[in-house]
């Protein structure tokens, strides 16, 4: 089980509704049914993923996020989350307001392009970074939109949205004592909840 | 003929008839006092009886779903890609119920039957029927194979429509509920297209009123272009550019009426061998029931409410290339039934066939039906021990 899986079942509460945008194999829904009695449903547009949903038993629904949600009235679901998928949608702002309008409450998870890793990778090599967790080039990546944790934090200031928790982890998920003194030099993945 | 019945085939089928004494009350208001359903199954019903899938067949289609009825048979039934040992409706697993709708023409009660108050034909006097109807009749019939609950209804097109009706219907008699390139109701552009083939059939001077039987004749032109227009939609504009082009059929243009195009020579073919085979009133009959079929209609056109009632769990597919019924029409229910807060999963399966791609083993669409109904076949098995 990914451990930010671990986090984010702890935010949500038993029974509720919830929605997964590009909710990948279905894995988190799977568990959270378990753990939660969710009903849930995913949202997803990778072939091979949504087979794996329906082999899980998980609702999904293949739905391309950056069409939208029209199809989801207004605080139909108690929780939408979205796990690394803010950095790949074409209007990261767009979809927060949606994901906020359709839900009660959100959570996100996503990479920190402000980690240290990629400041020297950048600041030394003086290319777009590559790594394990980032194993893409620049022309073929599905992420097009990269934010730091500081960035992510103004758009939510500029938009109004209250921040009820916020995780700083690393790659394993794990925190450290580092990412807590300065989490946008030492964070790796932030996982937020948030509501209006 | 097949050199030898597949492996993954049901093999050799016999249609079964059930004849039903009780009056139907159908939804025009009138009633059939009693009538018949042909049907066929494969596979074995388990001691639990809760493995039971009923398939619902489109316009044209009937209870010879899959398999051979002789080993003279050029080709199995009509959705033999999908029903059979291993395949994703397995009849290793399932016990799998097909019909022939009533107001059809191939053993059900309908125009070609006679009427026992009159010992006559029916024809244009047989009840106009609806998916409504079809259900009901459908729930007799399971009354009849003693199943209380089917594990899923499942059927394409005008079949998924009954699907979607059994969910609303017969909430407690269906676990799993199948819609496949189907719609919650036809558009104003559908209907128009029913309503061309219907004026084909009615304006051809052999159709007396319907009452060509009478006449010793049949209104084959009308149905054969019928059917023609209805070819033209189930295909989509790239399959048959694929399959056609602007091939000429004997080498250079004729400069007339004739056949020069082959699609022409395909499209008269088949009408010609659907109006040897479908019954003009069947034909009228089963275009208006996709007409009528309207389930929002009753609850002021609120799908979702509409929907309210279903138990069942949802899968629905569409077909990226099938105009007739396109994927929008799909979301439409989806919507709906995330709007009423059921169990919904819905795939868009990339395939350049046009609404026929429901009836082909395409490897996404088959392997999402195999995986969806393999776990409902370890429920009901689990459900039986």
């Amino acid at each position: 089980m990914r451990s930010d899986f671990e986090c984010i079942q702890r935010w949500i509460k038993p029974n509720s509704r919830v929605l997964d945008l590009g909710c990948g194999d279905g894995t988190l829904l799977e568990y959270l049914s378990q753990t939660r009695s969710v009903q849930g449903y995913g949202l997803e547009i990778n072939p091979h993923n949504i087979a794996q949903c329906v082999e899980r038993g998980v609702n999904v629904v293949e739905q391309d996020l950056d069409k939208g949600l029209n199809n989801f009235s207004d605080r139909s679901f108690d929780t939408v989350v979205m796990t690394q998928a803010l950095q790949a949608v074409h209007y990261p702002d767009l979809i927060l307001d949606e994901m906020l309008r359709v839900g009660r409450e959100c959570i996100v998870t996503f990479p920190n392009f402000g980690h240290w890793r990629c400041r020297a990778y950048l600041g030394w090599r003086g290319r777009m970074p590559v790594s394990k967790f980032m194993p893409y080039t620049w022309y073929n990546t599905p992420n097009i939109h990269f934010c730091t944790f500081k960035d992510f934090e103004a758009l939510c200031f500029q938009k109004n949205l209250h921040i009820l928790d916020r995780l700083v982890v690393d790659q394993t998920h794990q925190g450290h004592w580092l990412s807590k003194l300065s989490p946008n030099l030492f964070g790796e993945i932030a996982i937020y909840h948030l509501t209006r | 003929m097949p050199v030898s019945i597949p492996a993954d085939s049901v093999g050799l089928v016999e249609p079964q008839v059930a004849h039903f004494q009780q009056p139907l009350k159908l939804l025009s208001g009138r009633s059939l006092p009693e009538f018949t359903l042909v049907y066929e199954t494969y596979g074995e019903l388990n001691a639990a009886r809760s493995n039971a899938i009923l398939i619902c067949h489109a316009l044209s289609g009937h209870h010879h779903a899959a398999g051979y009825h002789s080993i003279e048979d050029k080709k199995p039934g009509w959705w033999d890609s999908a029903i059979g040992p291993g395949k994703p409706i397995d009849t290793n697993r399932f016990f799998v119920v097909s019909l022939n709708n009533l107001g059809g023409c191939h053993g059900s009660s309908g125009p070609t039957s006679i009427d026992p108050a009159s010992g006559h034909h029916y024809g244009p006097d047989f009840p106009m029927v609806t998916v409504h109807d079809w259900v009901n009749s459908q729930a007799l019939l399971a009354d009849h194979l003693n199943i209380s609950q089917w594990a899923a209804v499942v059927g394409g097109s005008l079949g998924g429509m009954q699907a979607l009706q059994w969910s609303i219907a017969y909430p407690e008699r269906l676990r799993y509920a199948l819609v496949i390139a189907s719609a919650p109701r036809l558009s104003a552009q559908n209907i128009a297209f029913n309503e061309v083939a219907r004026q084909a059939i009615m304006s051809d001077e052999e159709f007396h009123q319907g009452r060509y039987q009478k006449h010793n004749t049949l209104p084959r032109r009308g149905l054969k272009l019928a059917r023609m227009i209805g070819h033209i939609t189930y295909l989509s504009d790239d399959s048959m550019r694929e399959k056609f082009g602007r091939e000429l059929r004997s080498g250079k243009l004729k400069f007339g009426y004739e056949v020069d195009f082959e699609v022409e020579s395909y499209l008269r073919y088949q009408g010609q061998t659907f109006s040897e085979a479908f019954d003009a009133n069947s034909y009228l009959l089963m275009t208006k029931a996709l007409d009528y079929f309207d389930p929002a209609r009753e609850q002021g056109d609120d799908l979702a409410a509409a929907l309210k009632p279903a138990l069942c769990k949802f899968l629905l597919i569409s077909f990226t290339t099938d105009w007739r019924f396109a994927p929008e029409r799909s979301r439409e229910i989806v919507t709906a039934l995330l709007e009423a807060r059921k169990d919904v999963s819905y795939l868009e399966v990339d395939a350049p066939q046009g609404h026929d791609a429901f009836l082909m083993p395409i490897p996404r669409y088959m392997e999402a039906l195999a995986a969806y109904l393999s776990r409902v076949a370890n429920e009901v098995s689990t459900d039986a021990q």
